[in-house]
């Protein structure tokens, strides 16, 4: 028996932007105990909401995150027309879905190239965001914005992308399919990628299940989760299956982001192929009287958004469950029993995003 | 197993030119929806407040007696609500972002032409400036 000694990571990191800190106790260079400390960024964004109108509060929703911010929007706005009983209309519904594939996918190629930086493959890390680059710009041109859309407001969405973009965008994304797949073979395929992930980090079926691992987390460990299968948004009237891989490894967790790529340009043609014409607002009055909570599916994970009114315009209580936080408990069982030297690759495989985390 | 899967990739990116730009140098891509700052036309304004009461940040102040129309643009978020609501299409949005700052500031203030006297006033704040003009 070896003495303990406890390291802190972060929440200065040079492999981690994030301000998460983990006090990891060590035995020689096995860890051992991890204690996870967040609260490094909170800003009291559902505070805010007593301050601002039901309307307004959606740019603030969006900024809960700087990566999935039109998710965050969206399931926002849902929340609020479920509890109006607003109909929006088809075609908005379909715009929805098309932008968060969209941010799904550069949500993605980010983390897919922060994932390869993290263990010091600096020009795959370089490739991802030159491919992400195209969808920023898809996303610029369509909603006004890179990272922050701003596009979803309640009853509907603020801004219509013509037939001949939206077919611009399909061909786009049909162009740089087989530099996706090139770059997708070296994460799935070359030698060292499988050497630094292969059966590093095992979270198991039932672990995943009973602490609560949501998104890619869970589905690399064979937990079919994917809250887009309820059929929100036009989800409903796309065809596509969730990515699952069995062995719960760090390889499986890249290889489910890797493949989902894949599955979004499919969701996004499909949806431009059956796009109905027609308005993409709709007039909206009065204030929400009720509860309601709104899930999505998150580039991360599922989301919930548990939103309270009392008919007047402002809301009384907003509560955010974002995926990083409910997969901080699966990573604290990940982290232990593994070398020190794999901790970065651990740490970033579960996606953290913690400005979601802490709001 | 697989060898050298990126030499296809690394050698195109050798002999094409650098996928990045020199940003301040050259300026970034823009396209006509993008979202860079507001500008208003001070002579289309009415000073009727929408913009101020409907913007996230609090960045719009408008000064009703003395008839100005004031942005922080270091608050201003770029939501663009303001250039949606306004009946009288005076905000717009320009796609240059604004230059970087060293120092604080970013208050911008400009004297507007005010809502014109024959035309009805709309919120009950102007109604009572009326009788002072």
């Amino acid at each position: 028996m070896s003495k303990q000694i406890t390291i802190p990571f972060g929440p200065q990191h040079p492999v981690l932007p994030e301000p998460l800190h983990l006090d990891l106790v060590l035995e020689d260079e096995k860890v051992v105990d991890v204690i996870p400390t967040i609260g490094y960024v909170h800003r009291g964004l559902e505070k805010l909401v007593e301050k601002r109108e039901y309307t307004e509060y959606v740019f603030i929703a969006e900024r809960i995150c700087g990566i999935c911010s039109h998710i965050h929007g969206q399931t926002y706005v849902q929340g609020i027309e479920q509890i109006m009983g607003l109909e929006i209309p088809e075609r908005a519904q379909y715009l929805r879905t098309i932008w968060s594939e969209y941010s799904r996918m550069h949500s993605h190629l980010l983390w897919l190239g922060l994932f390869a930086d993290s263990m010091g493959f600096e020009s795959v890390f370089m490739n991802s965001w030159r491919l992400r680059e195209h969808i920023l710009d898809d996303l610029e041109a369509t909603t006004g914005g890179r990272v922050i859309q701003g596009v979803c407001k309640v009853g509907g969405v603020r801004k219509d992308i013509s037939p001949e973009k939206l077919d611009e965008m399909v061909k786009g994304l049909r162009g740089i399919e087989h530099e996706l797949q090139a770059l997708m073979n070296v994460f799935l395929h070359d030698s060292s990628m499988q050497h630094r992930l292969k059966g590093i980090g095992v979270l198991s079926n039932d672990d995943a299940y009973y602490l609560g691992a949501v998104g890619p987390t869970a589905r690399g460990s064979g937990i079919a989760i994917d809250l887009r299968e309820t059929g929100y948004a036009a989800y409903g009237k796309i065809n596509f299956k969730p990515v699952v891989e069995p062995d719960g490894d760090c390889y499986a967790r890249c290889a489910v982001r890797a493949k989902e790529l894949f599955t979004s340009i499919d969701i996004i043609e499909q949806c431009v192929k059956k796009i109905p014409d027609g308005p993409v607002d709709m007039k909206v009055t009065g204030a929400p009287d009720g509860e309601f909570l709104s899930r999505a599916e998150q580039p991360r994970g599922e989301v919930i958004h548990y939103i309270k009114g009392n008919g007047k315009k402002n809301l009384v209580r907003h509560r955010v469950r974002t995926p990083t936080f409910t997969n901080i408990p699966p990573l604290v069982t990940l982290l232990k029993g593994c070398e020190l030297a794999d901790v970065p690759v651990i740490v970033l495989s579960i996606d953290p995003c913690i400005g979601c985390a802490e709001r | 197993m697989t060898f050298f899967q990126m030499t296809k990739t690394v050698l195109k990116s050798l002999f094409t030119r650098p996928a990045t730009l020199m940003y301040p140098v050259k300026p970034a891509k823009k396209t006509d929806a993008t979202r860079g700052h507001v500008k208003i036309d001070p002579t289309k304004c009415i000073t009727c407040r929408i913009c101020q009461r409907k913007c996230p940040t609090q960045a719009i102040c408008v000064d009703v007696k003395e008839k100005t129309w004031e942005i922080d643009q270091m608050r201003c978020v770029v939501c663009a609500i303001c250039v949606d609501t306004c009946p009288t299409k005076s905000l717009t949005m320009d796609n240059q972002y604004r230059p970087a700052m060293t120092a604080r500031g970013g208050l911008e203030k400009f004297t507007v032409a005010g809502p014109k006297k024959k035309e009805p006033v709309a919120t009950p704040a102007l109604a009572d400036e009326k009788p002072k003009e």
